[in-house]
């Protein structure tokens, strides 16, 4: 009983002191932006569409190929006709509304560390508190806004 | 079908696991290696190279009086810089017993101490004649020094290196080890080596050293970037520069 309690203790000490210490290192503390919807992560999924909102599959197609917003096409190929140039550094994307439900679709385009904490892929709703030395017009902001994500969605589940 | 399914996820983790680490721990190569071969072919002909104008704006001021008073870098080192050692060149960024020098850093220096006045880091003048002297020293292997006094920076800028930055939260790393040769967008991922620099970048047309590529990727991952003579430059420039030890110098390199 003592050991499991120690244990414990050391994990709960681990859980608290880790984020105090990347605070006290000079991280500035930034607040959420009030436009920032909570989510909800479960069973490897988000099931629940961002601020409640709904997706429009062919805004967030745009979106996706789309330099300056989405840029899926930097990393990852999609069925999209006349485009020559994509990068082969994600898996393809034709065929992921068959792969993954829409729940684990959002968790990935949202957050993909949560499922692997090495990915390359950037979080395009990750909480911007996390970020680290964002350009001083980008502090605070998500990637995409909650409604461009819900949109690129919206174009995802598509593919099958 | 259950065992199955958890087999080949086992087997593709390995093989992934086994994939990258032949990536990461393989020779260091050339960003040359990955660049396309009509950009080859321009950077291996004198002629066709654009880096090779800054290389002659560096070598008339090698050779002006600076400020038109003091003494010209070439009344010491000779008119095409015949005398500078070009196994000195490629030691760049030293340690000076005070900390990290960088070549345009020494150039500037030399230049105040012989009757010119300070020029701001990466003033035209002073990319031209880094440009200069490091051409100078073109097929010289890379030979950063990586012990004594370097040790613990090179750990500093290693930590530089892997760390995240801005909004698109990339490190170096996640490019440059564990992507190299992959596709992003339309152009070949290199390996980030430092060897080809100041080099001619096509995308912006602009001859580009080090720490300037650093500040351009960086923006490109909407953080903040490190000032130019900031010590985070200098200390990831160093990094970069160790890793690329044994590279030949190609400056002016032709890169994306």
């Amino acid at each position: 009983m003592y050991r499991v309690m120690t244990f414990r203790t050391v994990l709960l000490i681990l859980l608290f002191a880790l984020p105090a210490s990347q605070v006290m290192a000079g991280e500035p503390e930034t607040g959420l932006p009030a436009d920032y919807c909570e989510w909800e992560l479960a069973d490897y999924a988000i099931a629940k569409s961002l601020c409640g909102l709904a997706g429009d599959a062919a805004r967030g197609k745009a979106i996706s190929s789309d330099g300056g917003r989405g840029n899926c096409l930097a990393c990852h190929q999609l069925p999209i006709p006349g485009v020559e140039a994509y990068g082969t550094i994600g898996p393809p994307l034709t065929g992921i509304g068959t792969r993954l439900s829409e729940g684990q679709i959002r968790l990935r385009v949202v957050d993909t560390r949560k499922i692997n904490p090495m990915s390359i892929m950037p979080g395009f709703y990750r909480d911007p508190r996390l970020i680290h030395r964002p350009g001083k017009r980008y502090a605070g902001m998500t990637f995409l806004n909650a409604q461009q994500v819900e949109d690129v969605i919206a174009y995802l589940v598509t593919l099958k | 079908m259950m065992i199955k399914g958890k087999l080949s996820v086992w087997l593709f983790t390995i093989a992934l696991a086994a994939a990258l680490s032949v990536a990461t721990a393989g020779e260091p190569r050339s960003g040359y290696e990955y660049i396309k071969q009509a950009t080859r072919d321009m950077q291996d002909d004198d002629f066709e190279n654009p880096g090779l104008l800054t290389v002659e704006k560096g070598l008339v001021l090698f050779n002006a009086q600076p400020d038109g008073a003091g003494k010209a870098c070439a009344a010491c080192h000779g008119a095409a810089g015949e005398s500078l050692d070009v196994s000195k060149i490629a030691r760049y960024p030293v340690h000076n017993g005070n900390g990290l020098v960088s070549l345009q850093r020494q150039i500037s220096t030399c230049r105040i101490n012989n009757g010119g006045s300070p020029l701001p880091t990466n003033h035209p003048d002073l990319l031209s004649l880094e440009t200069f002297v490091r051409n100078r020293a073109a097929g010289e292997p890379v030979n950063v020094q990586t012990d004594g006094p370097m040790a613990p920076l090179l750990g500093k800028g290693e930590q530089l290196y892997r760390q995240r930055y801005g909004l698109i939260d990339m490190s170096c790393q996640h490019c440059h080890d564990y992507y190299p040769g992959q596709m992003i967008r339309g152009q070949k991922i290199s390996q980030g080596m430092g060897n080809g620099f100041p080099a001619y970048r096509l995308d912006i047309g602009e001859i580009t050293n080090l720490s300037q590529r650093i500040e351009q990727c960086l923006t490109l991952m909407r953080a903040e970037p490190f000032e130019a003579d900031s010590q985070d430059s200098l200390l990831l420039q160093l990094y970069i520069m160790s890793r690329s030890n044994g590279l030949d110098i190609e400056t002016p390199a032709v890169r994306y």
